[in-house]
């Protein structure tokens, strides 16, 4: 499995730049990958990753540099170019179409796919002989996130590619899964397919990749192997500076804040996961994190927290008191605050302002409404602190929540929540998109409201921060949550295993 | 064999022709939509196509001519419309609004000099001996060569929905733009086209009002059959042959209450004017209520404006 190329070059990068209005996403950035190797691109969020692969792929082009592909200069100018030279890219979001099949989404992405009938039995053969089964008549909206993949390596293997871009694949996988996929991985590099690997998870780096380079805004800054380096070494590489654990006071913990028994409601998402009999309970000063895999009930569950989904009065309870008939209002004035996942459109309105966005949720708790009229002046302050202390980089709170860039609303988002000195805090990904040095800050801030005697519901799918922060965790499979344990002593096999396995993909691999 | 003075025979064969307009609206619009493109604007393209196929029909003398001219003109508007929404990224509910007053406004003004006249008519087409079949034959086979290239144009979309390459990229389209550009494909290109057919289906609906079944120009001649093809489409829940269900529906009340009218029925003949509206609603209401089904099936980026900078 050393998979290391064979020494041929086979795509070639040198001198590429690309600037956008404002930001300079590359910068004379070289590199080349060897006919069978596995190569890491390395980067934090905004490095400038994704308009690289996306150069490669030819959905952008570049404004200087040259590229070349199997000794030829190669400069796609639409991915059908690429597709047609031998590049391939799994996506990381938005390349399937849900109400779509298997074969289908597969047929989309290929330049003179064969009759569907012919298709779907080629998609049965490729997917068993690299151990990745998958039923090609099945509605895509249907499928796991770990199978969705599949769709779409599948649908790149059809093609034979020389290069495969794989952009943050396992970010939606459970552990199992992961092995799975690496060993496919594994054997399409033995093979002779280069892989160009992007992702933030170096420990899976260090068990997949021969090479690394290391980009930060949009430079290339090192290139290592990634088996002789630590993990640390690599972050420390990507963020340029020395990295802090947040810190945490061993404490006693308080009465039972937040009690859910038995919540069973109906998904109101198209494609999405109903609850099923969800129990658990969490004191003051306790962090239960969450983990599942993307779409087995993360959503739903933080809309019957929040109260946007109601269910039986006595399903949820704030401090004793059922509160699962009432709605977001009454849960915030009981002290219970909720931040999203999805960042614009949920969590904050896109085209209202800071001040504005800051009101909506925290009018309750802060008494930001007096007789029915807003008090500005009171609301522009606590936005103003929001900003301060979280270290949201604006140009001040009247601009829009659209304008702030992902990382700086989530910390907006989550300031807003924790600045309002709730008793009960729930968030869904609270560092989803964010670099590591606002992640660290945000996980911080939810251990000092922990510390504070808050009782903090994580849901996350990164298995790192949950173990980073939580006391106990519980995972969510297809609705239903395992009975949460202590952090401490539980081993990522177990961590697996809780969030369903491989999800009865077991049977792949078995003749390799 | 007269039922309360209403004879089912020639009543079929009528609502057959009372649906052909809104069949051909709907089936244009439904392939729009399944784009991922909402264009409010069908009634407006449908009375320029009214107007403009009236004008040619009565210029050229050729009512065949006249049907080229009712799909021109009617794509000369959706031409703006596309251009509106996909290149100046204009909200696609309020433009297609405006589109409607729009064509309202500007057919009345070119048909000012055209109000009185009578059109080239329309041969139907003899089918021989078939006509003569009792009952099935005055239903199928005594009509206009426009009744029968509906249902054939039925048949394509679907047939190129279901089947083909062409179809497969359209309907992807209009599911997600993201997904789509991502891989490669020109979604303005694909939602222009799809909205200039569209146009054209909804201007050969139009020609076939003021050509056929009227036949004549008056302003506001389509009386509201745009509104009606954008709910059938969606009473259809976007598929090609329930787009001919719900217009048989539809015209056969249509139908049903001007014979009733005719017939003498002691119900106020307002009353049986707005039923076909009535129903329309009633059957949105039924279909939708039936937990998010029909939205479903609706195209999931539909009316959702692409902008190709991610």
């Amino acid at each position: 499995m050393t998979g290391t190329g064979t020494g041929t070059e086979l795509l070639a990068i040198s001198g590429v730049t690309k600037a956008y209005p404002g930001v300079v996403a590359n910068s004379d950035v070289s590199f080349s990958i060897s006919e069978g190797e596995v190569h890491a691109l390395l980067g934090e969020n905004g490095a400038g990753k994704s308009t690289l692969v996306k150069m490669i792929y030819g959905l952008v082009k570049p404004d200087a540099g040259s590229m070349r592909f199997r000794g030829a200069d190669y400069a796609p100018a639409e991915p059908r170019a690429a597709r047609a030279a031998g590049v391939a890219m799994v996506f990381q979001h938005f390349s399937l179409f849900e109400a779509l099949n298997v074969a289908e989404n597969v047929a989309l992405g290929m330049e003179n796919p064969p009759p569907m009938r012919e298709l779907a039995s080629r998609i049965k053969a490729v997917s068993e002989e690299y151990g990745l089964p998958l039923d090609p008549g099945r509605m895509v909206g249907d499928l796991s996130a770990g199978e969705r993949q599949r769709v779409e390596i599948i649908r790149c293997l059809l093609q034979d590619p020389k290069l495969l871009i794989m952009d943050e694949p396992t970010s939606v996988l459970t552990p199992q899964e992961v092995e799975i996929l690496f060993k496919t991985l594994r054997q399409l590099s033995s093979e002779g397919t280069a892989i160009l690997y992007i992702s933030h998870k170096l420990e899976e780096i260090r068990a997949l990749c021969d090479e690394a380079t290391i980009l930060r805004r949009g430079k290339v800054v090192a290139t290592c192997t990634p088996r002789e380096r630590s993990a640390r070494e690599m972050a420390e590489l990507m963020v340029g500076a020395t990295l802090t654990p947040p810190a945490r006071a061993a404490q006693e913990k308080g009465a039972v804040a937040l009690e859910v028994a038995g919540l069973s409601v109906a998904s109101p998402i198209p494609f999405g996961t109903s609850l099923k009999d969800v129990s658990f309970a969490v004191r003051k000063g306790e962090v239960l994190g969450i983990a599942g895999v993307a779409g087995n009930g993360q959503d739903e569950l933080l809309l019957a927290l929040s109260g946007e989904l109601r269910c039986s009065a006595g399903a949820v309870r704030i401090d004793g008191v059922p509160m699962g008939d009432q709605g977001p209002n009454a849960r915030r004035a009981a002290g219970l605050v909720a931040a999203p996942e999805e960042r614009l459109g949920h969590a904050a309105a896109p085209d209202m302002s800071l001040v504005e966005n800051a009101l909506l949720s925290g009018a309750v708790r802060k008494g930001l409404v007096k007789g029915g009229f807003i008090d500005w002046a009171a609301a522009g302050e606590f936005a103003a602190g929001i900003v301060r202390d979280f270290d949201v980089r604006t140009p001040g709170t009247h601009v829009a929540a659209r304008a702030l860039s992902g990382g700086n609303l989530q910390k907006f988002v989550v300031g807003r929540e924790l600045s309002q000195a709730p008793s009960v805090i729930v968030i869904n990904q609270p560092t989803w998109g964010v670099d590591a040095a606002a992640a660290a800050a945000i996980r911080q801030a939810i251990l000092d409201r922990a510390a504070g005697g808050a009782a903090v519901v994580v849901i996350s799918q990164d298995l790192d921060e949950l173990l980073e922060i939580a006391d106990r965790f519980a995972a969510l499979n297809e609705g239903r949550l395992t009975a949460p344990r202590p952090v401490e002593g539980l081993t990522i096999d177990e961590i697996g295993l809780m969030m369903g396995g491989a999800h009865g993909m077991e049977v792949a691999h078995h003749g390799h | 064999m007269d039922i309360g003075g209403i004879n089912p025979a020639i009543l079929i064969a009528s609502l057959m022709v009372a649906s052909v307009p809104i069949i051909l609206a709907a089936i244009g619009e439904l392939v729009v939509e399944k784009a991922g493109v909402l264009n409010l604007g069908v009634e407006g393209m449908m009375i320029m196509g009214a107007i403009c196929g009236f004008a040619t029909a009565v210029g050229t003398g050729n009512p065949y001519l006249g049907f080229v001219g009712g799909a021109a003109g009617a794509m000369a508007l959706a031409l703006v419309f596309g251009f509106l929404t996909q290149f100046l990224l204009a909200n696609q509910v309020a433009t297609g609004l405006a589109l409607t007053l729009f064509g309202l406004g500007l057919s009345s003004m070119i048909g000012q000099g055209y109000v009185g006249i009578k059109p080239p008519a329309t041969q139907k087409l003899e089918l021989g001996p078939l006509a003569d079949i009792p009952f099935f034959g005055t239903i199928l086979f005594e009509h206009d060569w426009m009744v029968y290239m509906s249902i054939a144009i039925i048949a394509a979309v679907w047939a190129v929905l279901k089947y083909t390459r062409t179809g497969l990229i359209l309907r992807a389209v209009g599911e997600s733009h993201d997904a789509a550009h991502a891989l490669g494909y020109k979604v303005r290109r694909i939602r222009m086209l799809a909205v200039l057919f569209g146009g054209a289906m909804s201007g050969l609906g139009g020609a076939y009002i003021s050509l056929i079944r009227v036949p004549q120009w008056t302003d506001g001649i389509t009386a509201g059959a745009g509104w009606i093809a954008l709910a059938i489409v969606v009473f259809a829940s976007w598929k090609p042959w329930r787009v001919l269900l719900g217009a048989y529906l539809f015209g056969g009340i249509t139908v049903l209450q001007l014979n009733l009218q005719a017939a003498g029925a002691r119900i106020p003949v307002e009353y049986l004017s707005m039923s076909p509206y009535l129903i329309t609603i009633l059957v949105l209401v039924i279909m939708s209520s039936g937990k998010g089904k029909a939205a479903l099936n609706a195209p999931a980026a539909l009316g959702q404006n692409f902008h190709a900078s991610r």
